[in-house]
């Protein structure tokens, strides 16, 4: 028998006290614990928007080329019609091009008129057409027209492609044009290029301690042939492999040799180097004439002329210029000649950055320039309406059947655990059904938001079912027995009473199923509506895709100017999806009643 | 007092109302209640006591058919209301509880106005024709349950927002503006204060000018307060049942002996 008296006496013992304090410190720890894993969570979502906010701000806006055009009539309306058809018939591609070559006349050889071409994007023209065939009467005239700069243009000014750096120089500069203008000397009177030669240079160590690598790589080589010819058993194994080891050693010597020379040439000050597509791009201009440097020494060099330059001697260190590549060309989309297009126009005041609407009123297109999302928000908004309108009454019914009137028995019991099963499914599952069951049997059109709408309303109706089930069974039975009470039927109890009270709950789980669907991917994948297509859907059987899709074929393509339209693309997912939840949490308050 | 008015009462003129024989009750396989015969007189308050659990309140329900709701419970015997048997085939529940109002025991206000609250049953049953036929229903039923003057400026607030005692009076001015002829009511102060409690039962008083009231309660003292009949039953029977007077003074059982002067419940 415990004597209780004693156990009394254990309180405040050493070893209760000890007991105390282990109880203590595992206290502080579970807190610090959570607070660490909060903290951690709050750093990641912070660290995640902060990225994607900051990618998609190069997604806000977009940049137009302004050229002086004449929209001759001869070449775009011959007969004078008027008539938007004929006007839409013209070439506007071959217009667009015909008003480069026209800007810039010194550019001819066909790969440098290609670059040209790509400075402006090609859905220009198409701009352009749609805007004469709404106002004709603009044929004929000379107008200021701004053209849609492509993404490369868009990319280089926004500094993706690394930045053009004035260096600083103090010499008077001359410029000898050859013969056919197509390159020049250049020279200064002070050594201005010596830091841009040193720049290079560095370029040449980078290359020798490649060579140095292969060279290790050969010299590994030399001594596991050497020591598999000491090891041979035969005279003809012997030799072969001593043969390999040789001409290993040959080759390691030779590389060797290279990077000798290569960092010798590095360290040494001066001489003249080869600008290769490797190394940072040297650019010399003067007014409108630009010329890139092809071999540099400390005071000059030869170039290729980009735009044509006079003639000048000794001009003063005022009136040139030189500028610095921070990526060598082939470390970059932009060519050369793109860039100095660029710069040309912007001295020009030709180029101008706008706020980007296309982005929120556009459709898809393979042109980063030219895509938007308004295809993707439309397709959404089909898409939600249809899975509102079939999951919304379909699980509000359920739930109120299942609570308010089903019998409890095994059939319920068994139904019950489906429908929980069912929110567990992944939602790839929904898709291949709809493509069986809706697409195959049914013949819904594919990649259409009918058929994305059925698939999502069937992914969304457990979460439905098991929030509007748990809404209801939140109201008191008391409310239930006082309509019963006073003569309402289970059909008048349920609508007048049970349901108004259940619906804030109701519409919550709803709504939180609806965000869930708003940004469902996969099983959309699956009904095809990953397709692309350019028009805006305008109603529930047209082709459409939806933003997360949109988000998913974007991320995918190669252009770099997606990666800021991916990003602005999920940054407007999250607004929808934000809106929807303060939604649900402002209903939840406003409707919530007490009793 | 409490004597005076049950002594000037004449219970042989009174009709019979509610007449049930042989009453059987299960939960699944558990009998709560083993066979009741008892007549409830009209124009009368009937008190149902006994100990907790003894199966007054499920008697209660089945005069109503609240039963019904309750999955697995099952009701035999005969229950009659003015020689009708309300467990027939043709009986609809819904029917029924129009003519059978209840009162519960926690006070149960639907979260609306106190005229919506009021005025649902009327709506539902299609009792009245017009809108100014409905204000007269809600008005002459908050008067009888004598809470008209407490809440007549303000029958668009929400009924939730009254004291206890207060909705405990609309909840009963709610069954009576179905026009019912008895009253069911189900331990309906034991979740108020003394004064609340005394103005129930001054209200219940009233009631039986027009209706048959039945009363579960647990409180002998309020049983022998307002009622005229009472019954007692415990472990499922029902043990007596006969003039409240009788009952508290001369009981003829030795349950009710003991339970009425406090040896058991």
């Amino acid at each position: 028998m415990v004597d209780m008296a004693e156990l009394s006496a254990m309180h405040g013992s050493q070893a209760s006290a000890q007991r105390m304090k282990k109880r203590r410190s595992a206290e502080l720890r579970l807190q610090i614990y959570g607070i660490l894993a909060i903290t951690l969570a709050g750093a990641a979502l912070v660290a995640l928007l902060w990225s994607v906010v900051f990618k998609a701000a190069g997604a806000l806006t977009e940049t137009y080329v302004t050229l002086p055009v004449t929209l001759s009539a001869q070449e775009l309306d011959p007969d004078g019609t008027g008539d938007p058809a004929v006007i839409g018939r013209a070439d506007y591609g071959g217009f667009v091009k015909d008003l480069l070559k026209e800007t810039f006349p010194s550019v001819t050889d066909r790969k440098a008129r290609r670059e040209m071409y790509d400075v402006v994007s090609a859905g220009a023209g198409f701009e352009l057409r749609s805007k004469l065939q709404d106002d004709p009467s603009l044929i004929g005239e000379q107008i200021d027209y701004p053209f849609l700069a492509s993404d490369v243009t868009d990319l280089y000014l926004k500094g993706s492609f690394g930045r053009l750096l004035p260096q600083p120089h103090s010499g008077n500069l001359s410029v000898i044009p050859s013969e056919d203008g197509k390159t020049a000397q250049i020279l200064t009177s002070s050594n201005d290029f010596a830091a841009a030669l040193s720049k290079v240079k560095l370029e040449l160590i980078d290359q020798a301690r490649g060579l140095r690598r292969q060279a290790a790589m050969q010299d590994a080589g030399v001594r596991e042939f050497e020591r598999r010819a000491a090891n041979a058993t035969s005279d003809e194994v012997r030799t072969e492999n001593a043969n390999q080891a040789i001409s290993r050693a040959t080759e390691r010597d030779r590389l060797i040799a290279l990077a000798e020379e290569l960092e010798g040439r590095a360290a040494s000050a001066g001489g003249t180097e080869q600008l290769t597509r490797t190394a940072p791009t040297v650019l010399v201009r003067v007014d409108q004439g630009w010329v890139k440097l092809t071999e540099i020494n400390a005071t000059g060099g030869v170039g290729r002329v980009v735009l044509p330059i006079e003639q000048t001697d000794a001009l003063p260190a005022d009136d040139w210029k030189m500028y610095l590549t921070d990526l060598p060309e082939n470390a970059r989309k932009i060519s050369d000649n793109q860039i100095v297009l660029i710069e040309d126009l912007m001295a020009r005041g030709a180029v101008e950055t706008v706020f980007n609407t296309r982005f929120f009123s556009a459709g898809d297109s393979r042109e980063p320039e030219l895509a938007g999302l308004w295809g993707a928000i439309v397709g959404s908004f089909w898409t939600m309406l249809v899975t509102f309108l079939l999951a919304f009454p379909i699980g509000v019914g359920a739930a109120i059947y299942l609570e308010e009137f089903a019998p409890k028995n095994k059939l319920t019991d068994f139904i019950e655990v489906n429908i929980n099963n069912l929110a567990a499914v992944p939602s790839i599952v929904f898709g291949l059904l709809g493509l069986a069951v809706f697409l195959g049997f049914f013949g819904v059109p594919r990649s259409s938001p009918l058929a994305g709408g059925i698939v999502l309303a069937l992914m969304t109706l457990p979460t439905i079912i098991i929030a509007s089930r748990a809404a209801i069974r939140a109201v008191p039975p008391s409310i239930r027995d006082a309509a019963l009470g006073i003569g309402a039927s289970r059909l008048q109890t349920s609508f007048h009473h049970v349901l108004p009270l259940a619906m804030p709950g109701i519409l919550t789980g709803t709504i939180i199923g609806m965000a869930q669907a708003l940004g469902e991917t996969a099983p959309l994948i699956m009904i095809g509506m990953v397709a692309f297509i350019v028009d805006i859907p305008t109603g529930v059987t047209d082709s459409a895709t939806v933003l997360p899709v949109q988000v998913f074929r974007w991320s995918d393509f190669p252009e770099r100017a997606f990666e800021a339209r991916t990003a602005a693309a999920i940054c407007v997912l999250l607004v929808f999806l934000v809106i929807m939840n303060a939604l649900a949490v402002f209903l939840r308050k406003r409707f919530e009643r007490r009793w | 007092m409490t004597n005076m008015r049950m002594t000037d009462q004449d219970l042989s003129t009174r009709d019979t109302k509610i007449e049930a024989r042989d009453v059987h009750v299960f939960y699944g396989d558990n009998e709560a209640i083993n066979g009741v015969d008892v007549d409830i007189l009209d124009k009368t308050v009937t008190a149902f006591i006994g100990p907790s659990g003894c199966g007054k309140s499920t008697f209660l329900r089945c005069l109503n058919r609240m039963n019904d709701t309750i999955p697995i419970c099952r009701v035999t015997g005969d229950i009659k209301i003015d020689g009708g048997d309300i467990y027939d085939k043709s009986i609809d529940p819904v029917q029924l509880r129009a003519k059978v109002g209840m009162v519960f025991q926690k006070p149960n206000p639907f979260p609306k106005s106190i005229y919506d609250n009021i005025a649902y049953g009327p709506r539902i049953h299609g009792l009245v024709a017009s809108k100014s036929d409905l204000d007269d229903v809600v008005e002459a039923s908050l008067r009888k349950a004598s809470i008209w003057e407490e809440v007549k400026d303000r029958l668009d607030a929400p009924g939730t927002g009254l004291s206890g005692g207060q909705q405990q009076r609309l909840c009963i001015a709610r069954a009576i503006a179905t026009a019912p002829e008895v009253l069911l009511m189900d331990e309906p102060c034991s979740a108020l204060d003394p004064i609340a409690t005394a103005k129930i039962e001054e209200l219940i008083d009233d009631l039986r000018q027009d209706f048959s009231v039945v009363i579960v309660t647990h409180s002998m003292q309020q049983a022998a307060r307002v009622s005229q009949k009472t019954a007692f039953f415990h472990l499922g029977d029902l043990v007596e049942y006969g003039e409240t007077q009788k009952i508290f003074t001369n009981p003829e059982d030795k349950r009710t002996q003991d339970y009425i002067t406090g040896r058991f419940g």
